[in-house]
């Protein structure tokens, strides 16, 4: 399927977060910016959500803190119970470190399958570049074009009316 | 950029002098209860650990012990405040500028920290150091102790006295030297200020690094003479770092409450939560690798310091330690709402400061009063009289500059902040 966008093309930051309120302001629906750079503030101007990866990482780490004192009280104080230095078998200081690094893994890992998963990251992963510009010194507003809805001019004139230097359309083949 | 000064209302001022009346009224109240009764109130209602047979310590003691751990918390807290500003410097932190002048003005309690610490010392120092007794060193005597002899070389009288006051005069030099530089930038403005800052930062760091640890080992470490730490100068900076950041943030949220700081946003907070977040972990970190290589190694000359802490007498502090400085921080500050929220930042900062109290409390109360200690009125009096002053000196120089150091050359970096 194929689809097409319009690209609004900045040479300006602020130009760009200005321009990005008055487009939604007007109704448009952005599809992305395309920035060579994080730009502070852009987030919220993009009315994009915080993401939730806290959380997953959150329950991830306390899968790993349960594992890691269930594996360690189950072998060593249950399966194959062995006396070291003299301790209990279960020697909670002693497995704490473990605990710890299983947390810390845990959480790590959980949190970037997660990731890789919500956002369908895989090897095959092919990367639509709308323009190539966006990688050095310019932003790239890519909004998309529902055929015979979108008003061509009137989108080419908000785009320029609010900055940007160039509007040019790009077919993606999906 | 607008100056923005600080005015204490005649109101906040009356309620620290009060803050001080009332412990001194609390302060003679339990020391005639304790030189009277025998020591009846002491233990404030918890444990009956002392022994038949066993001497009671004197109110003296106590007081002097009081004193000295009050003293040991208030001071570290003020050092730390030298020790945030001049690591920003270093750092050539930007985000930080907008409240520089809390951690700053924090250092105005270094001078009575260095009096009171000497004064307590010359008089107490018996009281608190079983090494300071002559008769330890003496071959002859039936008290001699080879182990403490052998560490004279360190622990004697005039080379802890020279260590103390070297120590003070340094720490004070700095400060005042920081904090005349940053005072003058507002004034004059450019560059040189700043330059100059960061070479007397680095300098103090130098000097911090040496003489934090060596202090802990002085002042805290050498109570238990015969027990020894190669964690303790750690441990005890990171108990000194995170109350002293709790004390920082605590201000900031205090001042943003009352219309102070209008540049500071949940931006800066966030970023000061992540600080107490941070080293609250850090501290426990430091707690733990020091508990659990000596409960591993289990020789009885290490692990009687935490055998001491173990007792029924100290145990409810010793776990109630974890879970104030670790668990509570660890758990409510978790999340980047409560790092960005005053209540939240309000409440951890406050448990903080409490539970670092006890913190200092449990290092030394095992190694002095044993089963004699308590949480009476004598030290919820000498608490509060050190709070009081603390809060004097310390809203006072808050109050000699400006809030937002007009003149930094980052201070647009601080405004524009953005996490």
């Amino acid at each position: 399927m194929n689809k097409k966008f319009v690209l609004g093309i900045y040479d300006d930051e602020d130009v760009l977060l200005d321009a990005i309120e008055n487009v939604r302001a007007a109704g448009t629906k952005i599809y992305d910016v395309f920035s060579p750079y994080p730009v502070h503030g852009i987030d919220d101007v993009l009315g994009i959500k915080r993401s939730r990866l806290p959380i997953v990482a959150f329950f991830c780490g306390l899968f790993g803190t349960s594992f890691a004192l269930w594996m360690q009280i189950w072998m060593l104080g249950f399966d194959w119970p062995m006396i070291i230095g003299g301790k209990p078998h279960i020697a909670i200081p002693a497995f704490i470190p473990v605990t710890f690094e299983l947390t810390v893994l845990c959480a790590a890992f959980g949190m970037v399958i997660t990731f890789f998963i919500v956002s369908r990251l895989k090897p095959s992963f092919k990367v639509n570049v709308f323009d190539k510009r966006s990688t050095d010194d310019k932003f790239v507003m890519a909004i998309e074009v529902k055929e015979g809805v979108t008003d061509m001019s009137a989108l080419n004139n908000l785009l320029r009316s609010n900055g940007a230097i160039e509007v040019n359309e790009k077919e993606v083949i999906k | 950029m607008t100056e923005e000064r600080l005015i204490i209302p005649r109101k906040t001022t009356n309620k620290f002098f009060l803050t001080i009346a009332i412990g001194v009224i609390l302060l003679i109240a339990g020391i005639i209860m304790m030189a009277a009764g025998g020591g009846a109130e002491h233990g404030g209602g918890h444990g009956e650990a002392a022994a038949a047979g066993h001497e009671a310590a004197s109110w003296t003691k106590r007081l002097f012990l009081n004193l000295w751990l009050n003293n040991v918390y208030f001071s570290g807290i003020a050092l730390i405040g030298v020790f945030f500003v001049a690591i920003q410097y270093v750092a050539y932190a930007g985000w930080s500028v907008l409240i520089k002048r809390i951690p700053e003005a924090l250092g105005y309690f270094l001078p009575i920290g260095a009096i009171v610490m000497i004064v307590v010392f010359l008089f107490g120092g018996h009281d608190i150091f079983h090494w300071t007794h002559e008769y330890l060193y003496d071959v002859n005597d039936p008290r001699y102790d080879p182990i403490i002899a052998g560490k004279s070389g360190y622990l004697n009288f005039w080379f802890f006295l020279i260590r103390m006051v070297v120590f003070f005069a340094l720490w004070i030099l700095f400060f005042n030297w920081l904090r005349r530089n940053s005072i003058n930038e507002d004034l004059h403005g450019g560059l040189t200020y700043y330059n100059k800052s960061i070479t007397i930062s680095a300098m103090f760091l130098v000097v911090f690094g040496v003489s934090s640890s060596m202090s802990a080992w002085d002042w805290v470490l050498s109570i238990d003479t015969h027990w020894f730490s190669t964690m303790f100068g750690w441990y005890v900076f990171a108990s000194w770092f995170v109350a002293g950041l709790s004390a920082i943030t605590l201000t900031v949220v205090i001042l943003k409450q009352n219309g102070y700081l209008k540049l500071v946003n949940a931006n800066h907070l966030h970023d000061l939560g992540k600080f107490v977040f941070a080293f609250s972990i850090f501290w426990t970190y430091i707690w733990f690798s020091q508990f659990m290589l000596i409960w591993y190694a289990n020789i009885p000359e290490e692990s009687i310091y935490f055998l001491d802490r173990l007792d029924p007498h100290y145990k409810w502090i010793f776990f109630f330690n974890l879970i104030i400085n670790f668990a509570f921080p660890f758990l409510v500050l978790m999340t980047r709402d409560a790092k960005r929220q005053m209540i939240m930042l309000k409440i951890v900062t406050i448990a903080i400061l409490i539970g670092h109290w006890f913190d200092f409390y449990l290092m030394m109360m095992p190694g002095t009063m044993r089963g004699d200690a308590g949480i009476g009125f004598i030290e919820i009096g000498t608490t509060l009289i050190f709070l009081g002053v603390f809060l004097v000196t310390f809203t006072k120089g808050l109050t000699k500059a400006s809030l937002v150091p007009v003149n930094h050359p980052f201070i647009e970096e601080s405004i524009h902040h953005h996490v």
